[in-house]
């Protein structure tokens, strides 16, 4: 074992009383303390960052209604400027540098498109509201309430529901497949393998790890979406399940290395007694240090959930990227970080389709958020009973 | 194999050797060979991809294929190459490397032998550390692009820009990625230098000491050169992980075509994982763009693979170097 923190920490105190330190090294120490705070820095920044693009529609301060209030033609000389330029569309620079022919000609263009728009029912919704982004709602010309992520359409309709689904089915999948065998291989190479196998497998297994999200992706694409559609014989090629198993790949390596750490980290005492006690190499492993090492391998489900929910590029690849919501696994499906890797070029700064991609990712930061601090907590907990600790 | 690997005493524990049981129990066998089963899954698993991927890449990689490119003809088979993309992904790496190592040890270097480890700001630092390397990458690409991008690069075309002139630095470049990537990396580049930090026989640091060096001189002239391998090894994670990542540049820099090589820090780039990308969902033709395709992946591998295989190894020998010397 390499020595805690603790021990080298206790080699110093111990002897630092009689050192000697110049200013100039106290400047340097200092330096490095700050430097060492950037990963904080970092954290709170991507949160602040990311946060601050979708606040405004969290807040609910934002429309992205089809048809404002429209203001007459006639009426642009009253209306104060600030309010025209809002109206309008424009940037400041803009607003400033347009005569007021143009700007007459644009307002002529926005009531008349307003009068096509004010025969469709939906045209005034504000469909940032929270009803509209997660529950099924009736829309026009539809026979029932449903819930719709459409942002470029006339009627932008952001209902985050399929979405939602889409990521819990390919996350589903992908958890299903990997945690038996992941598990079963940590039990094997960490118990049973004899050590000179133990030598070469784990690392070879951690070579996964190495494989490209991209790649990863390619290969489901081209080569498992052709492998598996004739074996299970579904109609879309690329779908929830296809995307759902190489999401799988990508987080084996997690999920394997974390549960073979902590069972491990099981103290050899307890396989030596159940050994003792007459049972097999199998029954000490399943009976005896599998129990001991369970928050462990909680802890490695959880980060693997965290991980399989942020993948992108292979949901992007392999998922079809159809946001219908449906229970079939074999359906196409779009996922939180395909759309938001699909949509965000094509968006406006600052406008609604903007700021929800980045409320979703706001969203899926807090949900790995909350599974690495779930899984950090499980971990330090173990550790602890581990050496007795607690 | 499974069966005799179960009837094997551990070489780990020569305390139990002895008492191993010859019982033949059929539970015992059914649970080692399923998990053997798994073992073999996982391997053959590892086998199939790349196997699949050499095989199918090696008749389209050939040195024209390597030296050429920057053509218009991206899909075209016979004129196709991937010089551009290799120089591109080789540059935004090199520059996050910059950025990314000297953070990265440094905090490494407070955690390690300076930070009281029960203190809270040492428990938060931990707690950001881990909690960035969980981030999702689009989320880092979402984080280039409203940090780096609107705001760092919109402040320095406010601060140094005429109004009204395009945009400079308010726009994907290659700088821009390769820092988004920097923070990406940050976790790894630590994690590792710790580990090699935590590995140094303690003594070492007591001679130094004893001998009248300072803190600081122990650290840059004792601990710093020992812990070489585990920063090389941090270094090489960082650059095969950053190397074969997409979802971060998608936003901050990457390019679907250029039609020469970035000559400034703000140029954007083309970038072979992005390449794969495009060759794989926008082909015009997917059964004719294969061949080039695959070649793609294996060049994309040849690169990222091939580093993270060293530093796995790299981690192995420090893990059983550090295990020995205590």
């Amino acid at each position: 074992m390499s020595p805690s923190t603790e021990a080298v920490q206790e080699s110093w105190s111990a002897i630092e009383r009689g050192r000697r330190r110049r200013p100039v090294e106290y400047v340097v120490e200092r330096g490095i303390f700050l430097v060492s705070l950037s990963a904080i820095l970092m954290v709170f920044l991507i949160f602040l960052f990311v946060g601050r693009e979708g606040l405004p529609v969290l807040l609910g301060r934002q429309t992205s209604a089809a048809l404002a209030e429209v203001i007459p033609v006639a009426d642009m000389d009253k209306t104060p400027p600030a309010k025209l330029q809002r109206y309008l569309g424009l940037t400041g620079t803009q607003f400033q540098e347009m005569d007021r022919e143009t700007k007459l000609e644009l307002m002529t263009l926005k009531a008349e498109g307003a009068q096509t728009l004010g025969k469709e029912k939906d045209a005034r919704l504000n469909t940032l509201e929270w009803r509209y982004l997660l529950f099924p709602y009736q829309w026009t010309g539809y026979d029932r309430p449903e819930a719709i992520w459409q942002p470029v359409s006339t009627i932008h309709k952001y209902n985050i529901l399929p979405l939602l689904i889409g990521t819990l089915k390919a996350t589903l999948v992908a958890l299903l497949f990997s945690v038996p065998v992941s598990l079963a291989a940590a039990i094997y190479v960490s118990q049973l393998a004899h050590p000179s196998h133990k030598e070469w497998m784990k690392p070879a297994i951690e070579m996964l790890s190495g494989i490209p999200s991209v790649v990863l992706g390619f290969f489901a694409l081209l080569v498992m979406a052709s492998f598996l559609q004739p074996l299970f014989g579904y109609e879309s090629r690329l779908n929830a399940f296809v995307a759902g198993l190489a999401l799988g790949i990508a987080i084996i390596p997690v999920v394997f290395s974390i549960s073979e750490d902590a069972l491990t980290s099981v103290p050899p005492a307890y396989k030596q007694a159940a050994l003792a006690l007459g049972s097999t190499p199998w029954q000490a492993a399943w009976k005896v240090i599998l129990p001991a090492a369970v928050p462990g391998v909680c802890a490695a489900v959880v980060l693997g959930f965290g991980r399989a929910i942020g993948e992108t590029m292979i949901v992007l690849m392999a998922s079809g990227n159809a946001s219908i919501v449906s229970a079939s696994l074999f359906d196409s499906t779009r996922t939180i970080t395909a759309t938001i890797a699909a949509e965000l070029a094509e968006t406006v700064f600052g406008e609604h389709h903007y700021r929800m991609l980045f409320l979703l990712g706001a969203l899926l930061f807090a949900a790995t958020f909350l599974s690495n601090l779930l899984a950090t907590r499980i971990m330090t907990g173990l550790k602890a009973r581990m050496e007795g600790r607690a | 194999m499974s069966s005799a690997a179960a009837s094997t005493p551990s070489e780990t524990l020569p305390a139990s050797a002895g008492f191993e049981t010859r019982r033949r129990d059929r539970a015992s066998m059914v649970g080692t060979a399923i998990t053997g089963g798994a073992t073999l899954l996982l391997l053959l698993l590892l086998g199939v991809i790349l196997g699949n991927i050499l095989v199918s890449g090696l008749p389209g990689l050939s040195i024209r294929f390597i030296i050429s490119g920057a053509d218009k003809d991206m899909f075209d088979v016979n004129k196709a190459g991937v010089l551009p993309m290799i120089v591109g992904t080789s540059l935004r790496v090199i520059l996050m490397t910059l950025f990314v190592i000297p953070v990265g040890v440094i905090t490494a270097i407070y955690l390690t032998e300076y930070a009281n480890p029960v203190s809270l700001t040492t428990r938060i630092i931990r707690t950001a550390v881990n909690n960035l390397a969980g981030v999702p990458s689009i989320v880092f690409g979402l984080f280039g692009l409203g940090f780096f991008i609107n705001f760092a690069g919109g402040t320095l075309d406010d601060l140094f820009r005429p109004r009204g002139a395009e945009p400079l630095w308010a726009k994907p470049g290659i700088l821009w990625a390769s820092l988004t990537l920097a923070v990406m990396t940050l976790p790894l580049v630590i994690v590792a230098t710790e580990e090699s930090l935590k590995a140094i026989p303690v003594g070492l640091r007591e001679a130094s000491l004893a001998l009248g060096a300072t803190k600081l001189e122990t650290v840059r002239k004792i601990v710093l050169p020992q812990a070489l391998p585990g920063i090389l090894t941090g270094g090489i994670l960082a650059v095969g992980r950053a190397g074969g990542e997409v979802a971060p540049i998608l936003f901050t820099g990457a390019a679907y075509y250029m039609a020469q090589y970035p000559r400034a820090l703000t140029d954007q780039f083309m970038d072979l994982g992005y390449h794969t990308f495009i060759l794989s969902t926008q082909s015009p033709n997917i059964d004719q763009t294969r061949p080039i395709l695959y070649a793609t992946v294996l060049v994309l591998l040849l690169l990222t693979f091939t580093l993270n295989v060293v530093a796995i190894l790299l981690r192995a020998r420090i893990r059983r170097r550090a295990r020995a010397s205590h």
